[in-house]
């Protein structure tokens, strides 16, 4: 059971939903950038939503298929084909052996997620597949896909479900149903990303605390899974202030001297000593993962409570859709 | 903000959604330390639901929950009306805090780390020594009498930042940082001292090198080193440092 790359793309690692329990050793945590994509795309071949599927960055890969297998492409549309045709995204597809599987160009977003029925067959290193791509650990052999590998498949039942068509459509057989992923990703132009303010917040001037609630930031071309640079009008604080560095986490928007705020993503460092103007809620953080280098956001300022409300009925959808998916599968 | 102040006088306050930061100080002593570690050790040994894992640092412990697993714990008495995560933590960690006792001492484990001061291993060990008007000699035999505290691990997976640091040796970072410094370079930068687990870029003073792995991805715990672990050097000549090199690179 495998797939082998014929063309590697710009960036393709596998990802799960990260290395959990060890910041305290400054071991950051990887993961997927869009992890409800990620989720989903699990949830469609029927996996545990936590199992590592590929994440797909701007320019995808071209994939040997080299067994029988169920697979789903969720997350930013880069116009996925099988033997040259397209294929449909958020519903499970069975690509019969001998298939190549490659990606276009990018209509939405920017990551897609492959998930594949029965998981990708690596060793977890530190309890996760997730690739950490500057300790060179996790993942394929610790980096980003290359042109020859060969991803090996754990061995699920390879024979095509009873709930997809009897018809090859495109080269792939599907179901006639797909899951509304809208209410988990969206792809619009200059998105309003909700935060909180951070734990230095009172120590930026006014002007500059009104800049952050009120402008667009571009995130810029340096910009990577360890973080977003932002550009913008320029965050200062009310007076020089040193701080001992402390933990971060996944969505602290950290001030550097030269005012340009930077977003911690899942790259991210354990520990940072920048001051942190706001953070970015979870529900949120797929949302910004699907930002392409050069497009703009807005950031727009609730509550903790409203924060924590909007992560608990994200999750209570998901619930819903974890069912609807299984009642679906069973028909 | 929705800050909370607790008996113990730490200020517990959100660190987004899904983490809380609790800070018992505001700058570094090893009282403070001596908090953080024993509220650390004490979430750690009797884990509420939905803790995933805490980090500590010099002032503050920042604790991540998964919000879901903390509320649905909860859930069976109180049924559907909404629960913050956050105060449910809170209250915890405070009642956990109240039933601390502080008083006690820490069990420090001491590690040793051996290195090889100077010349190609610490290109900037003639440079500490003219800035204080010292001999290379002098800054070595500094630099390994001291007893030095792990307050964190950070930056880097496994990277310690050790505090103890004698004035006579402490010395302001590199103008401009090098682009590369390679695994198991010992530094100096102001009163801090540290060890390069993995190669990186970074501005430190490099004194000397050692020959022992910090980063361990392997095992676990994957961080040679533990906050609260008393390091400290051992000077090594460059025929043991090969020597150990070799045995390290072929385990």
């Amino acid at each position: 059971m495998s797939m082998r790359v014929s063309k590697a793309g710009l960036l393709t690692s596998i990802q799960d939903l990260g290395r959990r329990g060890f910041q305290q050793h400054g071991v950051i945590v990887s993961g997927a950038m869009d992890s409800y994509s990620l989720r989903i795309a699990n949830l469609l071949v029927g996996n545990n939503e936590k199992e590592a599927g590929l994440e797909v960055t701007l320019m995808g890969p071209t994939l040997e298929i080299e067994s029988d297998c169920l697979v789903a492409i969720t997350g930013g549309d880069l116009t996925p084909s099988v033997n040259g045709k397209p294929v449909p995204m958020w519903k499970p597809l069975f690509i019969p052996k001998g298939s190549t599987l490659s990606f276009g160009p990018c209509k939405t977003g920017c990551r897609s997620y492959l998930s594949v029925a029965g998981g990708f067959a690596i060793d977890e290193v530190l309890n996760s597949k997730s690739t950490y791509l500057r300790g060179e650990i996790g993942g394929y052999k610790g980096r980003a896909l290359q042109t020859d590998d060969v991803l090996p498949l754990s061995v699920p039942a390879a024979s095509k479900p009873a709930f997809l068509s009897n018809e090859l459509i495109n080269g792939v057989y599907t179901s006639s149903w797909s899951v509304n992923y809208k209410e988990f990703v969206h792809f619009t132009k200059k998105p309003a990303v909700r935060v909180m303010n951070g734990s230095q917040f009172d120590l930026f001037t006014a002007e500059s605390k009104s800049h952050f609630m009120k402008e667009p930031f571009k995130v810029s071309n340096q910009s990577d899974r360890m973080g977003y640079r932002m550009a913008g009008p320029s965050l200062q604080l009310q007076e020089k202030k040193e701080l001992l560095s402390e933990a971060v986490s996944q969505g602290s928007v950290q001030v550097p001297p030269d005012g340009n705020p930077i977003i911690l993503l899942a790259d991210r460092q354990t520990t940072g000593g920048y001051p942190k103007i706001a953070q970015v809620i979870t529900a949120d953080l797929p949302l910004l993962a699907q930002i392409k280098p050069g497009e703009s956001i807005y950031f727009s300022h609730i509550s903790l409570h409203e924060a924590e409300k909007i992560y608990l009925e994200k999750e209570q959808l998901l619930q819903e859709l974890k069912i609807a998916i299984n009642l679906a599968s069973t028909k | 903000m929705n800050q909370t102040v607790t008996k113990a006088s730490a200020v517990i306050s959100p660190l987004g959604d899904s983490a809380l930061v609790i800070t018992f100080g505001d700058s570094i002593q090893y009282d403070t330390h001596k908090q953080i570690k024993t509220c650390k050790d004490s979430i750690e040994l009797n884990p509420f639901p939905g803790f995933v894992e805490c980090v500590p640092a010099f002032t503050n412990l920042t604790i991540f929950y998964n919000p879901l697993e903390v509320v649905a714990a909860g859930r069976k008495k109180q049924k559907k009306e909404f629960v913050s995560p956050f105060e449910v933590v809170c209250s915890i960690v405070q009642s956990k805090l109240e039933n601390e006792q502080t008083e006690k001492e820490l069990d420090h484990r001491t590690v040793s780390i051996p290195v090889c001061y100077g010349g190609e291993y610490g290109p900037d060990l003639e440079y500490v020594a003219r800035h204080h008007n010292l001999t290379t000699e002098e800054v070595i035999s500094i630099h390994s009498e001291g007893e030095y505290l792990a307050y964190m691990i950070g930056f880097a997976p496994g990277f310690p930042f050790l505090g103890g640091l004698s004035e006579r040796i402490a010395t302001p970072r590199r103008p401009s940082p090098r682009t590369s410094i390679p695994a198991g370079s010992v530094g100096i930068a102001g009163m801090q001292t540290g060890v390069y687990p993995i190669s990186t870029p970074g501005g430190w003073q490099l004194i000397g090198q050692t020959p022992i792995k910090l980063f361990l991805p392997e095992q676990n715990p994957p961080s040679l080193l533990q906050a609260g672990d008393i390091v400290k050097f051992e000077p090594i000549s460059k025929e043991e440092y090969q020597e150990m090199q070799a045995k390290e690179g072929g385990k």
